[in-house]
């Protein structure tokens, strides 16, 4: 049964990760950078749904439709304040870039919200399904997350933006001289990956319900983690790594040792990129010459 | 067409065992370079099949071909920049099966790319100084402490790099920073680095290109100069017809991967193969 | 001597000639008892600062990979050099504390030179973004680790426990996990902390103007190219990567030498992240000016106050602009245009993301 229950809880919290990861892995995939800020962006969402919950008693729905919008146009402006002026620049300027982002949306959280950790309002509410107790928030984040992977999957397939994202994770050079915006797509790319990171935040908050500016970061660093576990720039493999990687640290947690928590995720990592620098699910590239 | 420099007008290319030609004085040494059924995959699609190619000892040679034959994909076997599925490459009659980029430089193979690729924050004289990293060493810690072996082996990279810039007489050049040269003393700074490998073989990947007519024609004696003066092998990549067909000796033909002829000049011009593939272009090739 | 030579020579003598005359005028003052105490407080870690700084300046500057777990290196040397220092006077009654010192900062160095060593055979292996991450990780592996660690001295010698506490009678502990390094005798000078400094000065500099230092900035402006010359682009990164460790290690026992606790929250990723803006605002690759940015960054804080709280938010924007203003083509352009003659001047030839700022 405590076997049973912590299955629960790894799948619930790797369904996080997964959904946080496929925003890392589509911006990775298409605009070729790691976007370090992805994970502020998740508390930036919590904090306005919690907002909308605590302060403006909006009901649940509207608070998380909210934080989406919210989100969104954060996304838009980081990419094209920050990381559009730095397209042709190395990966290390792009990097520190994205790591001053981070620190400033969590700064900016901290002067607008305040160090004291906030409780969110949402929890989910305890069911008995056979023999176990199950929250009906793990429920809810298990159910999001196949839905999104399935809406994404259709999307990047059927939609012309969708087969324009793809081209220019294959070739931004020859995507654009297809006649596709490349920038716009960029823009629509972290749309997407912003809005999925509001939900993430709200489902976040909702299973640990403690908000404070440093929310995200650490999450967001494992669902990168994920992602490349996956496979980077994979959508089934974003979920299939942030799954995997939720089950392997609430069973190390529960089994090994629970200060080594992060530690065990983080090894995971490195033995990945090690055996398997391409990830689960993820194609091998090769460098042009 | 403009007037062959051939500094050894007796040029005869004859027959080798594998079936390729290299120049008559070369034959009875071992080729410095022999391919044997080289082929690579990307994912299914064969990029290069079944390129057989030998070179002399101090052979120019050209390999040319219509955009996306395939002829950088064989420079990036030859170096081991991606590793071939098929087929085997022999420097000096050593099989080069299992060595990195690292070790196929220390054989004895040097190359140009088609797109620039200096080091652009260092100085024209650290860019060939690189060059020079196998052949004048010492260690970090000689560095480091200033020991007299640092300054007598700084003292020998000096002096030879400068001696290799001569060559395009590009010394004045030797404080500046490479990335802010223009682009064809980048191209030029390029073959200089490669010299300074020390190398048996020089791969030069379209080192005329950007290049006005004139610069052109100073570049084909400079190659043939660069063949006498170190008694090396070159095998260059060229779109430019004049500079190919005025200074490679042998020429091997590219389309879709394969081999579709072999050379010299004059047979490569009249080859109705070769006409096809570069359908068009005829007109080009006899500027 | 040629151009290049001349102007490597001129500014090695500026920054040496800064460090030396900084540490001399700072040493008459305190004879003078002409300085501030809190600023007095500060000398240590500002010499410790500043090592950090130029060695991550090595790994990002000259080898031009992202590190983001320097600060680890640095704990690993100050628990080194608290252990070391600890067992030298406990066990060995070492009484020379100017010899435990050195022995400490030389051991901190040697460890963390070897932790550099075992992270560096996996992570140098990858690429760009990925060995940035995998620094990161590794920075937090080592504070998770060093968070269920504890050594402890007894007369018969050192005593240590992973993940519980299990300890013989009438220990002396040392390191007591999430308490971190405890009871250190502080025995840090400002005067070793300027050793330490040249040191670190002699070894950074030297070393890119040598055989192996181009081949490491080789393999940062190129690493096909630096290959194809024969350069062995491991071994190359390795060699930069390990340096750093080894001095931040040292960095790191001098700054546990200087306080009676050392704890595991002292070297987060934050603490990465301190270094990373001195480097980026001193200048990716100028090492003189890793030193000032770093002097400048520690001493702010404490001098002014309201700088303090908005430290984090100045930092961020300073990591954005930075990087947006030396690598957007337009804005260089600009830029390159309007302080050209004065950058002639001051510049430094080696930066890559070009992160200079005057």
């Amino acid at each position: 049964m405590i076997f049973l229950d912590n299955l629960i809880n790894g799948l619930s919290l790797g369904s996080i990760y997964a959904i946080i990861a496929l925003g890392y892995s589509m911006v990775y995939g298409i605009a070729k950078m790691l976007n370090f800020a992805h994970g502020d962006v998740i508390m930036v969402g919590a904090y306005v749904a919690f907002c909308g919950l605590q302060y403006w008693g909006l009901p649940p729905v509207v608070a998380i439709l909210l934080a989406m919008v919210v989100c969104t146009v954060l996304g838009i402006t980081i990419e094209g304040l920050a990381y559009r002026p730095l397209r042709q620049a190395t990966s290390l300027a792009v990097l520190i870039t994205a790591i001053g982002m981070s620190y400033l949306l969590q700064n900016l959280a901290l002067m607008i919200w305040g160090a004291n950790p906030k409780s969110f309002p949402l929890s989910g509410t305890s069911m008995r399904l056979g023999g176990l107790n199950v929250s009906s928030a793990t429920l809810i984040t298990i159910a999001a997350n196949i839905v999104i992977m399935l809406a994404l999957t259709a999307f990047t397939a059927k939609t012309k933006m969708g087969k324009a994202m793809r081209c220019v994770s294959e070739d931004r050079g020859a995507a654009e001289l297809m006649g596709i915006n490349v920038n716009r797509t960029i823009s629509v790319t972290f749309a997407i990956g912003s809005a999925l990171a509001a939900i993430a935040g709200v489902l976040l908050c909702t299973s640990y319900p403690i908000l404070q500016p440093t929310t995200g970061s650490m999450p967001g660093i494992k669902a990168f983690t994920a992602a490349v576990f996956g496979g980077i720039g994979s959508i089934p493999g974003a979920m299939l790594g942030g799954v995997l990687l939720g089950v392997i640290e609430i069973f190390g947690k529960a089994y090994i040792s629970t200060e080594l928590g992060d530690a065990i995720v983080f090894a995971v990592l490195i033995v990945v990129l090690l055996v398997k620098p391409t990830g689960l699910l993820g194609k091998p590239m090769r460098e042009k010459v | 067409m403009t007037q062959r420099i051939r500094h050894r007008s007796d040029t005869r290319m004859v027959p080798v065992p594998s079936h390729s030609i290299v120049p008559e004085r070369d034959v009875d040494q071992i080729p410095v370079l022999e391919t044997r059924h080289l082929g690579i995959d990307f994912g299914g699609l064969k990029a290069v099949d079944d390129f057989n190619l030998t070179i002399g000892r101090t052979e120019i040679a050209g390999l040319i071909g219509p955009n996306g034959a395939g002829k950088t994909t064989v420079f990036n076997m030859l170096t081991k920049v991606y590793e071939p599925t098929t087929g085997a490459v022999l420097i000096n009659g050593q099989d080069m099966k299992g060595l990195n980029i690292v070790q196929a430089s220390r054989l004895g193979i040097a190359r140009t790319f088609q797109n620039i690729r200096l080091f652009d924050k260092m100085t024209v004289e650290e860019n060939v100084r690189i060059g020079l990293h196998n052949q004048i060493r010492y260690d970090m810690l000689t560095g480091i402490l200033r020991l007299p072996r640092y300054w007598k082996q700084e003292k020998k990279q000096h002096e030879r790099a400068m001696e290799l810039l001569d060559i395009f007489h590009m010394q004045d050049l030797a404080d500046e920073e490479a990335g802010s040269l223009p682009y064809g003393a980048q191209r030029r700074l390029e073959i200089v680095r490669a010299l300074a490998t020390d190398p048996k073989l020089l791969l030069l990947d379209e080192p005329a290109a950007g290049m006005n007519p004139r610069e052109t024609e100073e570049l084909m004696e400079t190659i043939a100069r660069i063949r006498d003066r170190f008694q090396i092998a070159i095998l260059l990549i060229e779109h430019d017809m004049s500079l190919v067909m005025g200074v490679c000796e042998g020429i091997c033909v590219l389309n879709f991967g394969r081999i579709i002829a072999k050379g010299t000049a004059d047979e490569i011009q009249a080859n109705p193969a070769v006409i096809e593939a570069y359908l068009g272009k005829r007109k080009e090739a006899d500027a | 001597m040629t151009r290049a030579k001349r102007r490597r020579l001129i500014y090695n003598l500026i920054t040496f000639g800064l460090v030396i005359g900084a540490f001399l005028l700072l040493q008459n003052m305190i004879a003078a008892k002409s300085i501030s105490r809190s600023l007095r407080g500060q000398l240590v870690p500002i010499c410790a600062w500043i090592v950090m700084a130029v060695s991550l300046n090595l790994v990002i500057g000259f080898s031009g990979e992202l590190s983001l777990g320097h600060a680890g290196f640095m704990s690993v040397g100050a628990y080194t050099g608290a252990v070391v220092s600890g067992w030298l006077m406990n066990v060995c009654a070492l009484e020379d504390a100017t010899l435990r010192l050195v022995i400490s900062i030389v051991a901190g160095g040697l460890i963390a030179g070897l932790a550099g060593v075992l992270i560096g055979i996996p992570v140098l292996r990858l690429r760009g973004d990925y060995l940035a991450i995998v620094t990161l990780a590794f920075g937090e592996i080592i504070r998770n680790l060093v968070n269920v660690l504890y050594i402890g001295t007894t007369d018969t010698g050192l005593h240590f426990a992973f993940l519980n506490r299990q300890m013989p009678e009438g220990v002396t502990m040392l390191v007591d996990g999430a308490k971190g390094a405890v009871k250190i005798k502080p025995i840090a000078t400002f005067t070793a902390g300027f050793v330490l400094i040249l040191v670190t000065l002699i070894v950074v500099l030297n070393l890119v103007n040598s055989r192996a230092g181009r081949a490491i900035q080789a393999t940062r402006d190129n690493r096909i190219a630096a290959e194809s010359m024969g350069v062995s682009v491991t071994k190359y990164k390795m060699m930069a990567f390990v340096t750093a460790a080894v001095l931040a290690g040292m960095a790191g026992a001098l700054y546990g030498l200087n306080s009676s606790t050392v704890v595991p929250t002292q070297f987060t990723f934050n603490q990465s992240i301190n270094v990373l803006v001195f480097v980026v605002l001193g200048g990716l690759g100028n090492v003189l000016g890793s030193i000032i940015s770093a002097t400048f960054l520690t001493v702010l804080p404490e001098v002014l106050r309201e700088f303090a709280d908005y430290r984090m938010l100045v930092y961020a924007v300073v990591l954005i602009l930075v990087m947006i203003f030396t690598n957007n083509p337009t804005i260089r352009a600009l830029a390159d245009r309007l302080f050209g003659p004065v950058k002639a001047l001051f510049r430094s030839r080696k930066n890559v993301a070009g992160g200079e700022m005057q």
